[in-house]
């Protein structure tokens, strides 16, 4: 077939989820085969850089990128790929929001290399030898790509077509992917307005089957997982267990809800939320009864009841990080202190 | 798959005036990885470098998280063996915690993580090794792929290659509640309690998933080993050959387990030179760093660091199936057993004693362990004691802890401190691949050597070169984990005009 498009998926900082994540939709990769010639995907296809460097712009029809840029590397190869294809999509949560990842975005290279290559427990380094981004060896000289200070997300270093969230994003959401491309490409069909995430608009509470308190929901204590049986069936932000559903984007079939654990929030903030810790701190506080009785809580009886939660960045930031407004504020804080 | 071509194993070199030759990415791997060859005046090579460009940093950023999400946070070191990390995290909560999970909670765990390796062992075997066999390493680029592969088997078993993976997927997301980044861990438990119905869907899977794992050995033995072509390839001293100290998890009889049990190394003679409980893995390993990756290479610290060598007095040691199938002394399970014993006969006829330090030969090792894998689930799967609702333990204060299990790439220990607050204080991680690391290159540099020679270069050399690596299956996006310490944070909480409503800190 002298027609397949072509398409490209990456990994910049990630996991390879997102790569399984295609595998994932099954029998739906022999729709994909028939449709498109896989020009770069390196866990599973021998497609290398240089075949990718020598191809026209804009001869690949879809890149997917998934994982966060992390290092120089990330950021050319994200460079390449968005001058070689028509359509960019950040495929997964580190490229939308810098996913796990991410959180080190409270923390430096310095900081990060002081702890893996001096201070873990099994690390024998007494010199301190770190990775050089520039190296002579006996037999001529060798590279490593840059490590930055702090983790982008794909937008802050390419213009971004479309947005798929999640950690993985779902199989459901692929599909969706692929089958517009693919009406686009056999049938003309016009491709979503530029900017489009790919999933829902509504909250994962919207899409959670749990049984939810109607009126005054009020919560007394916060409990972690373990330290209470859950009830599989009433919500879990009733039952006093920090689930971020209220601020979380729907579309992942509340998977983790189902599995009597809390949400997480890969799926990334609604749209109608700029930043996805403090929506859901704004929802914890009116469950803890904060916003609506302020003139009846002591400042110490509000500090106490938000200071059970113990790691407010992980808690609330898990997958966000990069993408939020804290993030700003942590490293604005930093430079004034150096 | 009558309509099959032989596959391609050779093809014609040219001479390169290039000192230096480059493979970037490496592929068919999981994770980021690139090779720097350097030939010498001769056009023989001088050294080769597998170079790891990336790092994230895990041991950094989960310090100051609550240890209770590490086994969420930790399944991102890896997309495509989550669950061992998942795994290998609750268990190292139970320690934390001091939590015995109940015998429902252990076999459901066991039964999730034999999903896992479904999943896995499916996808390295047919996905990203079997191109190299069923088309040959020399074959043209853009067909050597899972792709290529299914249309020269046909359709037909690609279809039952996919099914059989998503098998394996499923029985993850059904015990696990999802599969790719599960989160049903809890300290001494699981969260979810699974129905009838449920086990006897998996049940179904699982046998399903056997029959196929034997389709699997037989099409090793019909299309690889019945090859001589590819015979002459695996016996290959020069190229695929290292004689190292192995490493593997096993239970009381020396019967090889994935999820529990003791560690044990063996010398490259095959005696028992270590055998130590997760508690005990600082006294065994310990981590090289070198300036020209990212990833450290862990070797046995008794015998220390001695570069990139083989033989008794070198530290580096293999992880792995191939590791795992020299530590241990047979399977549990009849089939698995069963095709042991025939690896082990032909080793024998070759007049191999002691361990098997042929590199490619991790392959039958893999194949055999996906018969294990399939049949061990079939019989947690068979268990209706599973759908009991005894599924959490008794859980105490936190302190600190090791867990570990056996990755489908090898040993992986995480090892967490925890305040009283249940805040992580301090983090290390030793993943399967990074075991693996110091050999990994070693395996490089010898394939090489012994493929490329008078300046004479082709791209079939070079994915045999590739074969060296591919073979253990590495995961350098497990491999380069790395971040701890204790973030700052502040919150200001403020009214909708903007005023400051609070300020939260955790410092």
């Amino acid at each position: 077939m002298a027609d397949k498009i072509k398409i490209a998926q990456y990994w910049g900082a990630g996991c390879g989820g997102c790569d399984v994540a295609l595998l994932d939709i099954d029998a739906k990769i022999l729709d994909v085969h028939a449709l498109a010639e896989v020009v770069f995907w390196p866990i599973g296809f021998d497609g290398k850089l240089a075949d990718i460097e020598a191809m026209p712009d804009k001869s690949i029809t879809v890149s997917f990128y998934n994982g966060a840029i992390r290092n120089s590397e990330n950021e050319h190869v994200a460079k390449m790929l968005r001058e070689k294809s028509v359509v960019m999509i950040a495929f997964g949560s580190c490229a939308c929001f810098g996913g796990t990842p991410g959180l080190a975005n409270v923390t430096n290279k310095e900081e990060v290399f002081q702890t893996v290559y001096k201070d873990t427990a099994s690390t024998d380094n007494p010199d301190f030898i770190t990775p050089q981004t520039h190296l002579k060896v006996p037999e001529g000289e060798v590279d490593l790509p840059e490590f930055y200070d702090s983790v982008k997300t794909l937008d802050e270093v390419v213009d971004v077509d479309y947005f798929m969230p999640g950690c993985p994003p779902t199989v459901n959401l692929i599909a969706l992917a692929v089958d517009a491309v693919a009406k686009h490409v056999t049938e003309g069909a016009d491709l979503p307005p530029k900017g489009t995430v790919i999933a829902s608009d509504k909250t994962l509470c919207d899409e959670c089957d749990r049984e939810r308190v109607e009126t005054g929901r009020r919560i007394e204590k916060i409990y972690q997982s373990y330290e209470i049986k859950a009830d599989p069936k009433k919500c879990l932000l009733d039952q006093g267990i920090i689930c971020i559903g209220p601020a979380t984007r729907a579309g992942c079939g509340s998977m983790c809800p189902k599995a009597n654990m809390p949400c997480r929030g890969c799926m990334g903030p609604t749209k109608a939320v700029m930043d996805h810790g403090g929506s859901m701190l704004s929802a914890l506080s009116s469950l803890l009864n904060i916003t609506d009785s302020e003139s009846k809580l002591s400042e110490e009886q509000i500090i106490e009841l938000m200071m059970q939660v113990k790691d407010p960045l992980g808690t609330f930031y898990a997958f966000t990080l990069p993408k939020s407004l804290l993030r700003r504020t942590v490293t604005e804080k930093r430079k004034r202190k150096g | 798959m009558t309509h099959m071509s032989g596959p391609i194993i050779n093809d014609t070199p040219t001479k390169t005036t290039e000192k230096k030759i480059t493979i970037d990415p490496i592929t068919r791997l999981e994770g980021h990885g690139k090779i720097e060859i350097f030939l010498n005046d001769q056009g023989n090579v001088a050294n080769a470098y597998l170079q790891v460009p990336e790092l994230r940093g895990f041991e950094r950023f989960c310090i100051g998280r609550h240890v209770q999400e590490l086994p969420v946070l930790t399944n991102r070191l890896c997309g495509v063996c989550p669950a061992a990390h998942h795994i290998a995290s609750t268990k190292a909560l139970d320690a934390v915690f001091n939590a015995e999970p109940t015998e429902t909670a252990k076999k459901l765990r066991e039964l999730f993580y034999m999903g896992q390796y479904t999943h896995s062992h499916i996808a390295h075997f047919y996905a990203l090794a079997a191109p190299d066999f069923v088309l040959g390493p020399s074959a043209p680029a853009n067909k050597k792929n899972v792709l290529g592969v299914v249309d020269a088997v046909g359709v037909e078993i690609g279809a039952e290659v996919i099914k059989h993976r998503s098998y394996g997927q499923k029985v993850q997301e059904i015990v696990g509640g999802r599969a790719t980044h599960p989160c049903f861990g809890l300290p001494g438990g699981v969260s979810k309690q699974i129905s009838e119905e449920e086990r006897a869907q998996m049940e179904e899977m699982a046998k399903s998933c056997v029959e196929f794992a034997k389709f699997t050995v037989k099409l090793l033995h019909d299309v690889v080993l019945a090859n001589q072509d590819y015979m002459d390839l695996i016996l290959n001293q020069d190229a695929y050959y290292l004689e190292t100290y192995y490493m593997g998890m096993v239970d009381k009889n020396n019967k090889t387990n994935f999820y529990d049990g003791d560690i044990r190394v063996v010398d490259q003679t095959g005696k028992e030179v270590e055998k130590f409980k997760p508690s005990e893995y600082l006294d065994v390993i310990s981590e090289h760093v070198e300036p020209w990756t990212y990833m450290k290479m862990p070797f046995l610290k008794k015998v220390g660091w001695k570069g990139f060598t083989t033989g008794p007095s070198s530290g580096i040691y293999r992880v792995g199936p191939l590791g795992r199938i020299n530590v241990c002394e047979g399977y549990t399970t009849p089939l698995a057993q069963a095709e042991y014993a025939a690896l082990a006969k032909t080793v024998k006829d070759l007049g191999v004693t002691g361990p098997v330090h042929h590199t490619l030969a991790f392959h039958w090792a893999r194949v055999i362990e996906l018969q294990y894998a399939t049949e061990r689930m079939l019989e947690l799967a068979s268990d209706k004691s599973i759908t009991s609702d005894d599924i959490r333990g008794v859980v105490n204060e936190p302190t600190e802890g090791v867990g570990i299990c056996e990755a489908p790439r090898g040993t992986l220990i995480h090892h967490y401190a925890s305040d009283k607050d249940g805040l992580c204080t301090k983090i290390n991680m030793i993943v399967a691949t990074t075991n693996n690391y110091a050999a990994i290159n070693t395996s490089v540099n010898q394939a090489a050597k012994a493929l490329i020679k008078n300046w004479e270069v082709s791209p079939g050399l070079l994915n045999k070169v590739e074969m060296a690596f591919r073979c253990y299956d590495p995961c350098n996006s497990c491999g380069t984990h790395a971040l701890n310490g204790s973030p700052a944070l502040e919150v200001n909480v403020r009214r909708a005009d903007g005023s400051k409503l609070e300020t939260l800190k955790n410092f």
